[in-house]
């Protein structure tokens, strides 16, 4: 296949596209589903199989080393991917300058929603 | 003389010149639908994700607010958004995943397209039919 391309040998080499970073953001969006696939997997089986468990048993199943680090990976993948996603969402009908301040507010929140689930499943897997 | 179209400059067209076509016009397809739907369903999992947070957050305070928050999901207000969470996550999984073989440069074809799809449209049905019935045999029937 014949593929034409107008950039020069030196702006494909450094592949950072016309916006310098666009393709970064992309690339990102694409890594974090990548890690959510097996993560979110592993969430719905966990929630599943522990369909109508009491505090006790729900408790007991985040206190393993495996459950908690899988939920904090899950967070961390989650809320990072939720706020690219977000982010291009808000470009694409946020025309006015609020835009700027809803980008920011989104992903002020994306950071502190990762944060306070991060500290609650440690006090759960610490506690008892 | 021309009919259609202005003749000179101070004329005004015999009728209005067409506009590009937008979302009003296009007929709803499988790939516009399937388009958007993952765009809704990735808006739908972020406010689902607040949930997951506000779940956490409720089972480190202790097994009261647990209780309590373990009710709200299990009133049947609770138990729809729970089932529609449950299906926006697997159209946005299997149709996410369908964007990580277009981004190989598979798949591109227009048959191809659709098969990708129907398979995405299929295959999230069955998985959330699938997540449900089996929660529901291990939790047992709600009384």
């Amino acid at each position: 296949m014949n593929r034409r391309s107008f950039r020069s040998p030196l702006a494909r080499a450094l592949g950072l596209g016309s916006a310098k970073s666009g393709a970064q953001h992309w690339w990102a969006q694409r890594v974090s589903a990548i890690a959510l696939v097996p993560l979110c997997l592993w969430f719905v089986v966990s929630i599943v199989t522990h369909a109508g468990s009491d505090y006790a048993v729900f408790a007991a199943w985040i206190r393993t080393p495996l459950a908690a680090s899988c939920m904090i990976l899950l967070l961390v993948a989650l809320f990072h991917h939720s706020a690219l996603g977000l982010q291009v969402v808000i470009e694409d009908y946020v025309h006015s300058g609020v835009r700027f301040v809803v980008i920011i507010l989104v992903r002020f929140g994306c950071y502190g929603l990762t944060v306070i689930g991060i500290v609650a499943t440690l006090l759960i897997a610490f506690s008892g | 003389m021309i009919k259609n179209g202005t003749t000179d400059g101070n004329s005004t067209p015999a009728r209005p010149r067409p506009l590009s076509p937008n979302i009003q016009i296009y007929r709803p397809q499988l790939t516009s639908v399937l388009s958007i739907a993952n765009r809704i369903t990735g808006l739908i999992l972020s406010l689902g994700a607040v949930g997951l947070v506000i779940w956490l957050s409720a089972a480190a305070a202790g097994p009261q607010a647990y209780g309590v928050v373990q009710s709200v999901i299990g009133s049947w207000a609770g138990q729809v958004a729970l089932f529609g969470c449950t299906f926006a996550f697997f159209l946005h999984l299997c149709g996410g995943i369908r964007h990580l073989v277009w981004d190989t440069v598979h798949g591109f074809e227009l048959r191809s397209i659709y098969i990708s799809g129907w398979t995405v449209v299929v295959s999230s049905v069955a998985l959330t039919v699938i997540a449900w019935v089996i929660s529901l045999l291990i939790a047992g029937w709600p009384q």
